[in-house]
Parts: C-alpha cells; structure tokens; sequence
C-alpha cells in the first residue's frame, strides 16, 4: 500500500476544509480502505469522517425520513422509522453484505461504494477504463457473469453493486451535500453516472464535496415497498439482480404510483420508468407485471455470459411486483 | 517504517492508545496498519486470523466497543480511544459458553475459521439474532468456513442464544 496521510475531523467544516487541501474521505473503510490495500485507489492523504456527531442522526417529519451520511448500514437497517416507514430501504441494508460489514460502513459511503468489477479490483495486469483510463477494458468479452446489461459503454460494463441507492433513487431520495462553496441538493437520480467515454467518473460530486445526509420522501407506495435481491447464495452476496418496487392502487385495482429501481443489472441505480408507466392507470395483473420487467430490460445488451441476467432480471421485476403489491394497504 | 514522515503537512505517523482485551496499549501506529496486522504482528494475538484480508471471509472478526467488525478492512488507526476485543479476551476463566458449545457440536474442523466464528457468534447472540434458525444463519454468513462445519456452527450459536 501507498504511504498516506491521515487526519480526523470532529465536525463537517473540519471534514469540508481537509477535503478543500486535497484529502478523500475514509469513514467505514470497507471501500476506500479495501481499494487502497489493493493499490486501486492511491489518496495522498485521508481524512476520517467516522467520528462527526452531527451525520449521525436519523429523524422522520412529516414528509421524509432523513438519514445522516455517517449512520452506519447496520444501524440504519434496524432504526424504527426505516423499518416502519421505508422497507425498502430497511430490506436494501439488511441484505447487503455481512453484519460485520454493516457495522463499518456508513450510508454515505455506501452509496459510493465502487464497482466489485474483478478487472476493476485485479490491477495493473488487467485493462481497466475506469482504474487507467484509455487503457481499455478486458471486461468487454471476457469474464463478464457479473457484469452490466443495461447502461454500458464501449469502454466499461462494470455493475454498480450497491442496494441501499436502487432503493432510493425508485422514491425520488435525495441527498444534501456539503462543500467549500456552501450546500445543495442532490437527486440520487442525478448522483450516479452511466460510463460512457468516461468511466472513472462515476459520480457528479465534486472531489472536495461531501454527503451530509440523505432524504427520502414518505410516499404511500414507500411505506408498502419492498426490495428483492436475486444473489448466486443465499446471503452475503452482490446482487445478480434486484428490484426496488413499490405500488398503491385506487379503490377498484387501478395502479396510482408504481416505482421501479433496479440493481446487480446495470451500470448505476437504475430506475425503469417505462415500466412503471405500463402499469399505471390499469389493474394489476400476471401478465401486466411480466410485462413491465420485460419492458424493464428491453433496451439490455447482453455480453458473452451475463445474458442469464435479463431473463433473472424480468423475473425479479415480476415478483417484486407481487410482493410489494400484497404489502400494499387498501386505499 | 522508513517511508514514514510528513505527506501534504499532516503527520502520516501516528501516537494512538486504545485498549485491547482490557489492558490499554500505546503504539506509534502507520495509517496503513491494518488492526488486524497490529493485533498479530505487535501485539503478538495471533488468535485472531487472517483469511481473504479483503473483507469476505470473516476470520478476523474482533469485536470493537462491543460490535463486530473484520480487522483487515479496520485501520488500526481507527481503534484510537476505543476498545478492542479479541478471542483472547473472552473465555478468560475456561471456555466462554459459545466455545464449549462448539466443542460439543463438532463446529470446526481444521479450526482456522472459528475465532472469527466464535467472535461474530456472541455478538450475533448478543444482537438478539441468534433467536432461530433462519436469522442465525443470516446474521452468521459474515463468516465463511471451508470444511464446511455450517451445521455445528447453526448449533452451537443457536444453543448458547
């Protein structure tokens, strides 16, 4: 591993000034600290978020559960109020890697955790768009069981592997971040970037911004959500595919709102709005949700092994839709 | 640690004093140190295992403040003013209850996986995750074990919950 420095900040102006000289910041480790062990990631200096009270906390009011960025996953899994009000957020925690795991990362970093792409993570004797860029990509026709069918470029297919952000970009979250110019507001919809020519930008924070907290607006179809997670075992696993579905209907069946994320299949959050659209307005049906994940992954481009996935994929879809729709309260 | 000095003027070498099994330590640590090499290597634990040292496979499960982490992906640095616990600290007087029990479920065969078995069971216990089958498994897949002692493993936690 590369020598680095390392600080500790008590408060997020102590965080923001560190990250203004050029540090990154390290709180759970599970990520940063992992890519750095690899030699993938090679900050000359960190600075350690871990410790900052004022991202700790978790609230509910009445329109939103807001969520500070230093919450750890496992404590946010089993909060009250993202059992009771968010269960897919709830779910998407739960099921993401270990309880130790969970007890070390935050939800900030979380949804910044980068690709387990293994040409990613394997160094310099693989080609890697995202870790070397312009050196090319041995993903695209190798290996690729794990990797994207739905966001790809010419230079990268590598999956984005997180839950928690599947589960907030299909009810509208947002997050609120911090850096040396003041505060704004970031939809999760608008935080992830797809490849394309530029692979190692994968997000649209600046390098000296940090999350501050994470904000999800209470919806009728949020609090009968669920999140499926299709993974090659049974537990501690990445996705191979999953679906953040939520769905309410009026008094004669008729779909109002239906949400649809979807992970393990595409190369950030993804929402399919398309398919939520095919549902909306009329009953929910067998065919009718089959349809949406078919709708879901009809713009997937298969490799040469992931094409299993968009058949997992449609299928997940089509369950989640199930569940979330016997979760559903009666209007 | 001769590569060792000053980065972008913060000091990349660090005064850190943080208990581990109840006796308190003081160490000049390199923010590169993972707990898991500075529990084996300086403090001489050498319970406490090292498997994938990537975060899968769990053997290095050590308890920090109480609650499991996997030592490998732990900068030690981080363990500053916090308690640590390993498989050593446990069991100081005889086995702990979960060690027995594994001894008479058979749950370990070559041995390596099961400090950091026995480390993330009596948190799991402690979690109130241990309370059936189902949920013992699930909060227990932290821990991988090659011979494959799975069904001792579910016994012995679920027996000791």
């Amino acid at each position: 591993m590369r020598p680095f420095a390392y600080q500790t900040a008590g408060t997020v102006a102590e965080a923001v000034a560190a990250l203004d000289r050029g540090a990154r910041p390290l709180a759970g480790g599970t990520t940063l600290y992992d890519l750095m062990r690899l030699e993938v990631e090679t900050p000359a200096s960190v600075v350690d978020i871990r410790d900052i009270e004022e991202i700790q906390q978790i609230l509910q009011t009445d329109a939103e559960v807001v969520l500070g960025a230093g919450v750890r996953m496992a404590d946010a899994a089993e909060h009250p109020v993202v059992q009771g009000s968010c269960p897919a957020l709830a779910e998407s925690l739960g099921l993401a890697a270990s309880q130790q795991l969970r007890n070390m990362a935050t939800l900030g970093g979380n949804l910044l955790q980068r690709t387990r792409c293994w040409y990613f993570r394997g160094g310099p004797q693989y080609r890697c768009n995202k870790r070397e860029p312009g050196s090319g990509c041995d993903a695209i026709g190798g290996v690729d069981t794990t990797h994207a069918v739905l966001g790809g470029s010419d230079a990268c297919i590598a999956t984005y592997p997180g839950d928690l952000a599947v589960a907030l970009i299909a009810f509208d979250g947002l997050v609120d971040v911090v850096g040396p110019r003041g505060e704004r507001v970031v939809p999760i919809a608008e935080l992830h970037r797809a490849p394309g020519a530029e692979p190692a930008r994968e997000h649209t924070l600046e390098p000296d911004e940090l999350i501050r907290r994470i904000r999800v607006p209470l919806t009728p179809a949020m609090r009968a959500s669920t999140y499926l997670k299709i993974r090659p075992r049974e537990s501690y696993a990445f996705a191979l595919a999953s679906a953040a579905v939520g769905v309410t209907r009026d008094g004669d069946g008729a779909v109002l709102d239906c949400r649809i994320g979807l992970g393990g299949v595409a190369t950030r959050p993804w929402r399919a709005a398309e398919a939520e659209r095919s549902l909306v307005g009329g009953p929910l049906t067998a065919e009718g949700v089959r349809r949406a994940g078919e709708l879901a992954f009809a713009g997937a481009r298969p490799g040469s092994r992931n094409g299993f996935k968009i058949e997992l994929g449609v299928r997940t879809v089509a369950d989640a839709l199930r569940i979330a729709a016997e979760r559903e309260e009666p209007a | 640690m001769g590569d060792c000095g000053t980065l972008a003027g913060v000091a990349n070498e660090l005064s850190v004093a943080f208990g581990v099994n109840g006796e308190r330590h003081k160490l000049t640590l390199d923010p590169r140190e993972s707990l898991l090499d500075v529990l084996r290597e300086r403090l001489a634990l050498f319970g406490t295992k090292k498997g994938c040292d990537q975060g899968q496979c769990g053997a290095c499960t050590v308890h920090l403040d109480g609650r499991r982490v996997v030592s490998c992906l732990t900068p030690a640095v981080q363990a500053a003013g916090h308690e640590v616990t390993t498989i050593e600290g446990i069991g100081r007087d005889g086995l702990h209850p979960l060690q027995r029990a594994f001894v008479e479920h058979d749950a370990l065969q070559c041995g390596y996986c099961t400090p950091g078995q026995i480390m993330s069971g009596i948190a799991c216990i402690a979690e109130g995750h241990a309370g059936d089958d189902d949920s013992a498994r699930e909060y227990m897949s932290g821990n991988i074990c090659r011979c494959g002692a799975y069904a001792g493993i579910l016994q012995a936690v679920r027996e000791v919950a």
